[in-house]
């Protein structure tokens, strides 16, 4: 089972999902730990730090599952093992 | 591009689905204006809201039957066909509650900022969910989760700990929406409270009874459409109305500012948008929150089977991506809304509000108080009438109203932000179809996980395998139906404790499945005795930390002391009411022991921890066992790594093929 395209399959599939998992700490818990400090920015009567837990993580997460969803899919792709 | 991909699914109706929904949201327009009408040419109010209600439930109804089947396929997973996208419409709908839709923008108007944790863990957990678990779930092919569980951890005992754990955070929670279901009915159609419950109840089962999975994962589409137009509706007119320009979620930076500066006015200082100051949710308290909101998104048993349902690998990721984007929609529109009523409320506080001229500008807010004392108080009593404000303000000494004097119930903002802003009563009407939507098609996804894990797993797996198809859907159904009837009964009984134990499965479910979930993919030398052990372990923790902190306040404040953050004079007054009560004469000691409970669950904790956010110590036990205990004792067999290294690839036939005749 564990042929050499298996193992660089789950090592980019395994990448990929760190990769995705630091973003989602980031957006997640990271830039909210700042937001006193963020809050001093004001775009259009937005403190930035309430927009960022209001609305910008919420961006953040929506478009990194559609990057995702396509990357992931690229290398299934790449390594023969996408559903036909 | 979603429908593209669907080739194999191939019915007309599949074929189709856009023209369909199409249809039916241009419909559903007209209807709204067609009341809008009507209600400008006099039609009562009460057939408004009965029009409202009557033709929503109908169309849920007759999809509902239309979506009837005999095939355990098309029963447990909708057959394996549904698109992507309108997968992604049924998850927001079965994901978003009634306290979603009736509740969340009233949270964030009392919590400002500290809301905001609720915002966040409710959609950031779909990024776990898309990376983590759905996927490959898909592609193992199960039923249910116990199912997985069972498969990946060799045996029953795996089996029956998942469905011990999705029954305790599944059955709360389905409890709650009937709840939702009935409070609604009551307010809106002047039904008495213990009938409404059974009309909720006979909507809920209509949409799921016949058609299992095909029947609610169609319904819920048209649910998300009904809910989503609803929720936006208002939000729009508001910004309309206070700024000229109809994108609520752009313009409310204009009503922070606003409410900012009418918030200085009003010498308020733990202002809207200052974080970690309102109720309790301290920085840490705000974060742990956050985290297991998030990760109990991922390990929610109804959340996870609806990705069971699409036609591949690949689109349940997409699947979760446009999940989460209908979420985004009413979830990013939740703080706009609670934006605008607060605004609205400080201007119309500092305008001169006094009990005098109360009855002109705000008469809305009798009705509501009439309808129940708790939900409008203004000086500490219900503001039934003006008499009664007057009555409560000048016994208070208060002449002119503050926003501070005025205590509104979180759960009645959506609902009464309407006639707060002047809207006419059709929109009201709307709301209420929205709201009823909204817990209809959650309570509907939670009532067939439950059903399933009780019919599959239990029945089916545990105690009779040999049972014909035919004999496993009558069980399933019998079963929904008596699951229904249990729920209806607890709400009718109106349980304050199990409405507060809602937001508990989400902490339930992230310390009790999601370390089995995830290192069961992920890691391949978890076995079962540490899955079993880690299960069993976090679950255990998380419920007992539940339990003892409300129910054993006492005792679990002098047990952990020393973990305790309760500082000397909360614990001098501990111990001061301790005293009272063992002193009390016998007819005063109920009252004492009230008094040092109440105190007790207000300091019970593990340093510092609010109970909501018990999974985070669950959690990291739960990982921590699974870990070790796994690695005390055998690795797993060849056969279940080579198990594990095809779930992993989306290549291939779902490993586990039922049969499905």
């Amino acid at each position: 089972m564990a042929t050499p395209d298996r193992v660089s399959y789950w090592n980019k599939t395994r990448g990929l999902m760190f990769l995705m998992l630091g973003l989602w700490i980031f957006f997640g818990y990271v830039i909210h730990f700042f937001v006193s400090a963020l809050n001093n920015i004001v775009i259009l009567g937005f403190p930035l730090g309430f927009y960022m837990a209001a609305q910008g993580s919420l961006i953040a997460f929506v478009v990194m599952l559609f990057w995702f969803a396509r990357k992931q899919n690229s290398i299934d792709e790449e390594h023969g093992v996408a559903e036909d | 591009m979603a429908n593209t991909a669907t080739g194999g699914g191939g019915t007309d109706f599949v074929a189709n689905l856009g023209r369909i929904y199409g249809i039916y949201t241009g419909g559903f327009i007209a209807f709204i204006i067609l009341m809008a009408i009507l209600n400008a040419m006099g039609v009562p109010n009460v057939v408004i809201g009965y029009m409202f209600v009557g033709f929503t439930i109908l169309i849920y109804a007759v999809i509902g039957i239309l979506s009837r089947t005999m095939q355990v396929g098309e029963y447990y997973v909708a057959g394996r066909r549904v698109p992507a996208i309108y997968n992604g419409m049924a998850t927001g709908a079965d994901w978003m509650s009634g306290a979603s839709f009736v509740g969340m923008a009233g949270t964030l108007y009392l919590l400002g900022y500290d809301g905001l944790a609720f915002v966040l863990g409710w959609t950031g957990g779909y990024v776990l969910v898309a990376i983590l678990v759905a996927p490959y779930l898909r592609k193992f092919g199960a039923y249910t989760v116990p199912d997985f569980l069972s498969a990946r951890y060799g045996g029953n005992m795996a089996r029956l700990i998942g469905v011990i754990v999705l029954f305790s955070c599944s059955f709360t929670y389905v409890v709650a929406q009937v709840y939702a279901t009935g409070i609604i009915s009551a307010r809106f159609l002047g039904l008495d409270f213990n009938v409404a419950v059974y009309v909720g109840l006979a909507g809920i089962l209509v949409c799921s009874m016949l058609g299992g999975m095909r029947a609610v994962t169609w319904t819920q589409v048209a649910q998300y459409i009904v809910l989503i137009i609803a929720y936006l509706i208002p939000a729009i007119w508001m910004s309309t109305v206070k700024t000229g320009v109809p994108i609520p979620q752009l313009m409310y930076g204009q009503a922070l500012q606003g409410i900012t500066a009418l918030e200085a006015a009003q010498n308020i200082t733990n202002g809207h948008i200052v974080p970690f100051v309102h109720g309790g949710y301290n920085a840490l308290n705000y974060f742990l929150l956050i985290l297991c909101l998030m990760v109990g998104t991922a390990s929610l048993p109804h959340v996870l089977m609806r990705y069971f349902t699409t036609p591949s690998v690949r689109e349940a990721r997409v699947s979760v991506a446009w999940s989460l984007l209908f979420i985004f929609i009413l979830y990013f529109t939740a703080p706009a809304y609670a934006a605008f009523a607060k605004w609205t409320m400080l201007d119309l506080v500092a305008s001169g509000l006094t009990p005098e001229n109360i009855a002109d500008k705000a008469s809305w807010m009798f009705r509501w108080a009439a309808a129940d004392n708790a939900l409008v108080q203004i000086c500490g009593k219900a503001a039934i009438d003006a008499a009664a404000v007057a009555a409560a303000c000048g016994e208070a000494g208060v002449t002119n109203i503050g926003f501070a004097n005025i205590n509104l119930n979180a759960d009645m903002i959506v609902l009464a932000t309407p006639e707060m802003a002047g809207m006419p009563y059709v929109i009201s009407g709307l709301v209420a179809a929205g709201g009823l939507a909204a817990a209809l098609s959650t309570a509907d996804g939670l009532l067939l996980a439950i059903a399933n894990a009780l019919s599959h797993d239990i029945y089916y797996k545990m105690i009779d395998q040999d049972a014909p198809t035919a004999r496993r859907l009558v069980v399933s159904r019998v079963l929904l139906v008596l699951v229904a009837i249990a729920a209806a009964y607890v709400a009718s009984t109106k349980p304050a404790d199990i409405l507060a134990m809602v937001s508990w499965a989400f902490s339930l479910a992230a310390a009790g499945l999601f370390p089995a979930l995830v290192l069961g993919v992920w890691w391949k030398r978890t076995n079962s005795a540490g899955a079993i052990a880690g299960m069993i372990a976090g679950f255990g923790v998380c419920i007992y930390y539940l339990l003892a902190t409300r129910y054993g306040a006492v005792g679990f404040v002098e047990m952990w002391s020393g973990l305790s953050t309760a500082t000397a004079e909360q614990l001098a007054k501990f111990e001061e009411l301790k005293a009272a009560y063992a002193a009390a004469p016998a007819d005063g000691q109920a009252a004492a022991w009230t008094a040092l409970d109440k105190f007790a669950q207000s300091i019970a904790s593990w340093g510092g921890v609010k109970n909501l956010s018990a999974a985070a110590f669950g959690l990291p036990v739960g990982f921590i066992v699974m870990y070790v205990v796994s690695l005390m004792t055998k690795e797993p067999s060849q056969e279940m790594q080579d198990f594990i290294e095809e779930i992993r690839i989306p290549r291939g036939k779902t490993v586990m093929e039922e049969k499905t005749a």
